[in-house]
């Protein structure tokens, strides 16, 4: 069905003249420009359901896009409301910082380095031999008891999990991760779809560490604890030396919404919902 | 298993982001529908460890944890990384200093 878009306002106004080429312009949302911020230029925002069973947002009467210039589309319905209500939010400007689901959905959708499961597969286990629970140091005291009483369990939950052998390491190498451990991850990975993929390995990249963020997806931590074992050691400066808001309850706060949004789009993206109903037989 | 708050905080948790999102007509919106849906749904369940009921309350949880990070993120962002014009004092007034003075004035001032 033909939809009449209108093209946005480009900085060199040259909008004129080529809507007299191509009188059937597509509408493309410019996600960024270098200078100006931009304003928020619709009024509702909903959802639809388009062919596929697949979940479209609707701003005003408009069809979003992703920056390649695909149709936005959403496996789910939550994922949906949840992105629509990350649009919702935004106020006079849009702030794509904040807008954290829609950037994972952009990057699944576009797949812009092209990418596919193994390669992501590969980065993502990349991390393992450099993971932040697993990298210990031999002074402050306080501080290697403290990585002692958090990350231990954390580290034991996981090779009970999976029944592998992580361990930690003081040296500056880091741990020797077995072959085996590495297979293990593999091929729990690669049951994954590549949406939920997309959403792992972006937590794993924030965190900087594998076992954390399995931890999370397994439902072991919570976002907050984990984004807590992830930068114990910054606070345990804090409580030393003293917090500085304007930088780290800025990050921790930033790597809080980040870490959310990426194992609530794993999260999902990889569960499906039925409804059974018992009725009560009289 | 973590240690989540209630399943009540947290959903009292999401309807005050909402309402700091949306102002007074934050019900009409589908994520309020939704949430509530979703926690009248999981409120009821006939075993005793619910494996749906752990993950919905989890899944919550991290959705509270997204709202509120993100507005305080930009709370944060808004004071210290605004392109609004502040005075020399009113700069240094964000980080707690004071701008030094000199008790009876520079000697070069007139």
């Amino acid at each position: 069905m033909f939809r009449n878009l209108f093209r946005l306002q480009t900085q060199l106004g040259s909008c004129l003249s080529l809507s007299k080429i191509c009188p059937r312009s597509q509408h493309v949302l410019k996600y960024s420009t270098a200078t100006t911020e931009r304003k928020r230029f619709y009024q509702d925002v909903s959802i639809s359901q388009g062919e596929g069973g697949l979940f479209e947002i609707n701003l005003d009467r408009r069809k979003l896009k992703t920056p390649g210039g695909k149709l936005f589309t959403v496996p789910n319905e939550a994922l949906a409301i949840a992105v629509a209500t990350e649009w919702d939010a935004q106020r006079d400007t849009l702030k794509f910082y904040t807008m954290h689901l829609t950037t994972l959905c952009n990057t699944a959708l576009d797949n812009p380095t092209q990418r596919d499961k193994t390669q992501m597969i590969n980065a993502s286990l990349k991390f393992l031999e450099t993971d932040t629970v697993c990298y210990r140091v031999d002074e402050p005291h306080g501080l290697v008891e403290l990585q002692k009483n958090e990350w231990d369990p954390v580290l034991h939950w996981i090779e009970n999990r999976y029944n592998v052998t992580i361990g930690s390491s003081s040296n500056i190498l880091g741990p020797e991760i077995p072959e085996a451990t590495k297979d293990t991850f593999r091929q729990h990975l690669n049951s994954y779809n590549f949406w939920s993929l997309t959403g792992l390995e972006y937590v794993i990249t924030q965190l900087k560490s594998v076992v954390l963020s399995m931890g999370i997806i397994d439902r072991h931590l919570s976002v907050e604890q984990a984004v807590l074992l992830s930068r114990l050691e910054e606070e345990y400066q804090i409580q030393h030396w003293g917090n500085v808001e304007w930088a780290h309850d800025y990050d921790m706060y930033e790597l809080r919404a980040r870490a959310a949004a990426g194992t609530l789009f794993v999260h999902l993206s990889s569960e499906s919902t039925t409804v059974k109903c018992k009725l009560m037989q009289d | 298993m973590a240690a989540l708050s209630s399943p009540l905080r947290v959903c009292r948790g999401i309807l005050k982001e909402l309402r700091a999102i949306h102002g007074a007509a934050y019900k009409q919106g589908p994520m309020y529908r939704y949430v509530m849906d979703q926690f009248r749904k999981n409120q009821i369940t006939g075993e005793r460890y619910c494996r749906a009921q752990q993950e919905a309350h989890h899944d919550a949880h991290s959705y509270l944890c997204l709202l509120a990070s993100t507005r305080s993120q930009m709370i944060l962002h808004n004071i210290y990384h605004s392109k609004e014009e502040h005075s020399i004092e009113s700069a240094a007034g964000l980080v707690g200093l004071r701008l030094p003075t000199q008790p009876g004035g520079k000697g070069w001032e007139k």
